[in-house]
């Protein structure tokens, strides 16, 4: 029999000692050394200090605010009482301009809209052009695989942006440093189809402007290792993490029902529980054509969204590789020459060739009148164009449904309650695109 | 069988029709103003229709036709998956450029009617918030109207007529000591 251990003070135990000496006039535990005169003073003075409610203004410009939005806060010391959402420093009247250029000078202008999928709002744009065309049964299956692989690659580098982006916002910066490597790996895909690493303008009316470099598919294949290996490393790095638990899990959480009616779209709404997938639910283009799962998480937090944007890249990836394995030989875009510019080889040695070049580039495709609505699954969610033709070479009017601008509607919402500080991983897991949000 | 909307539209709110129709798969409804609250909210709650998201919000500006404003909702519903265009034609007269707002029915309504305010000038009778969304307090017009010169430049400058952009920081305490002294 050994001899009982004294027992180690608990919590409890301390905490009722505590309460026991408190003296509630002075303010002190019984034996606190009293302060001197002049500390006394100030101690008193910071009893009667007037504790207003304050208003703060989170951005435009803020280090922690990736894209420009002003935040304006009504805190009380933390706790964030309300707040209004401010948007629109970044409004370069997208719509304005797409009312002056022709339907093939706007694909630069879409480009930046969501200037980190710039592939998916192309081909979004040409297909709701398409639409109105009638052409959309007559595009080249080949043009189509195209497009679906720069696409889910392009989501990749939307998902890696935001997922990293809002990590080192909460201070993983390594997590950031890799998946810009990543990113930059994808990216060096989409420049060698498309000569540019950002703002591609890839995607014609019709199809795709030319046809992916000969060794593609052994570039993609040896990238996708890598970018499997680092998105491996980042959840390895994260995924166990007290800190990011902690600032992500039960932050955020907004429920299926609001996020339907605030209009979300995409993986916000697919980690509120709602299967909705434009590419699951209503196929386009070749979607058809590939096994892929939706991601779905019902939490509808900060954690859930970073899940599913971490799946859904898996699932992207995946798309590509069937997509290049599946792709057939053939044009890459339709052969009317009313719809596609014609070859250079046409316009330097024919008469017809260079008239149909002048007449494409000053009058632009001539689009029957009518109205369309068309939707693709974009990297935040639904991206959808309605277009207004009048029959001319440029639209009527051409707007852009952005997946973004609904959900930043519901940051409101999403914050009030919540601590100051939780604004920054909020904000970072809906991934405002300040191009998209404003246009 | 979006076709169907149409139909279930004409049997169920016959008055509330001008005319509906269809163009490359899409289809339209043209509804009278007067009834447009009452036909969005039997579109969201009817177990037939069940539209719960309120897709997209814009207006059409038909400079020199008469009524010369469309207001566009985009419906869709997620149980059954289709969707639906409902449009509102307005004239341009001061007392004539407004439709009900939809903010009762779903929150998306809220920023995309601010936003069709903002650059149409179309008013939304019974909106909590018309406010200004993508241009500043002190822009002067609404530059998405046909008739708004696309090349017209306007430096923001302050106006004593409306309320500064840096008042919005105030909105949220309006006796706050923050308050600017003007």
């Amino acid at each position: 029999m050994s001899a009982p251990t004294p027992t180690a003070p608990t919590a409890k135990s301390v905490a009722h000692t505590v309460a026991e000496t408190y003296d509630p006039h002075t303010g002190r535990q019984a034996g606190e050394m009293p302060l001197s005169p002049s500390l006394q003073q100030f101690a008193d003075e910071a009893e009667r200090l007037p504790t207003d409610e304050l208003i703060l203004n989170m951005g435009p410009s803020h280090p922690a605010m990736h894209g420009t939005v002003r935040v304006v806060l009504r805190v009380d010391g933390e706790t964030i009482k309300d707040a209004d959402v401010q948007i629109g420093y970044l409004h370069r009247g997208f719509e304005k301009e797409s009312e002056g250029a022709t339907y093939t000078q706007i694909f630069p202008y879409v480009d930046r809209l969501n200037y980190v999928s710039p592939m998916l709002n192309n081909v979004g744009f040409a297909m709701a052009v398409e639409k109105l065309l009638g052409i959309t049964a007559q595009i080249p299956e080949r043009a189509e695989y195209i497009r679906v692989i720069v696409g889910e690659i392009s989501r990749v580098c939307d998902h890696l942006t935001c997922i990293t982006a809002s990590l080192a916002e909460l201070g993983g910066l390594t997590a950031f440093f890799w998946g810009n490597r990543a990113r930059e790996h994808l990216w060096e895909l989409l420049e060698d189809v498309s000569g540019a690493r950002m703002t591609h303008s890839y995607c014609r009316i019709g199809g795709v402007a030319w046809d992916l470099t000969r060794d593609f598919d052994e570039k993609v294949r040896g990238k996708f290792v890598k970018v499997r290996g680092l998105i491996t490393d980042i959840r390895k790095l994260v995924e166990r993490n007290r800190i990011f638990l902690d600032r992500m899990q039960g932050v955020g959480t907004i429920s299926a029902d609001d996020a339907l009616s605030y209009g979300f779209t995409g993986p916000c709404l697919r980690a509120c529980g709602v299967a909705y997938d434009v590419r699951k639910d209503h196929p386009y283009s070749v979607y058809d054509h590939f096994d892929f799962e939706i991601p779905v998480a019902d939490a509808g937090d900060n954690l859930a969204r970073y899940l599913v944007r971490i799946e859904e890249m898996e699932q992207s990836l995946r798309i590509v590789e069937q997509a290049l394995v599946q792709i057939p030989p053939g044009a890459v875009i339709v052969d009317d020459p009313l719809i596609a510019l014609p070859a250079k080889r046409e316009v330097y040695n024919s008469i017809e060739g260079m008239i149909a070049h002048f007449k494409h580039i000053m009058d632009g495709l001539r689009v029957p009148p009518g109205e369309a609505y068309s939707f693709t699954e974009g990297g935040n969610g639904e991206l959808g164009f309605y277009i207004v033709a009048d029959g001319s070479g440029r639209p009527y009017k051409n707007r852009c449904r952005p997946p973004c601008f609904y959900i930043t509607a519901a940051l409101r919402q999403m914050i009030l309650g919540t601590n100051l500080a939780d604004v920054v991983p909020i904000f970072g897991s809906i991934n405002m695109i300040g191009g998209e949000c404003d246009r | 069988m979006a076709q169907r909307l149409l139909e279930f539209l004409q049997r169920e709110r016959p008055a509330a029709l001008v005319e509906t129709g269809s163009h490359v798969g899409d289809e339209i409804a043209v509804v009278h103003r007067e009834h447009l609250v009452d036909v969005l909210t039997l579109l969201r709650d009817h177990a037939d229709t069940k539209m719960n998201m309120l897709s997209d919000l814009t207006v059409v500006d038909y400079l020199g036709q008469q009524p010369r404003f469309e207001v566009v909702y985009q419906l869709y519903s997620i149980p059954h998956k289709h969707r639906l265009r409902i449009k509102v034609r307005i004239g341009d007269a001061q007392d004539e450029c407004w439709v009900p707002t939809a903010t009762g029915l779903w929150h998306a309504a809220n920023w995309s009617e601010r936003e069709a305010w903002d650059l149409y000038g179309v008013r939304f009778d019974g909106h909590p918030d018309l406010r200004r969304i993508l241009m500043y307090e002190e822009f002067v017009g609404h530059p998405l109207r046909k008739d708004y010169p696309q090349n017209a430049r306007q430096p923001l400058l302050r106006r004593p007529d409306a309320p500064a952009t840096d008042d919005q920081t105030t909105r949220l305490l309006p006796d706050s000591h923050d308050r600017r002294v003007s």
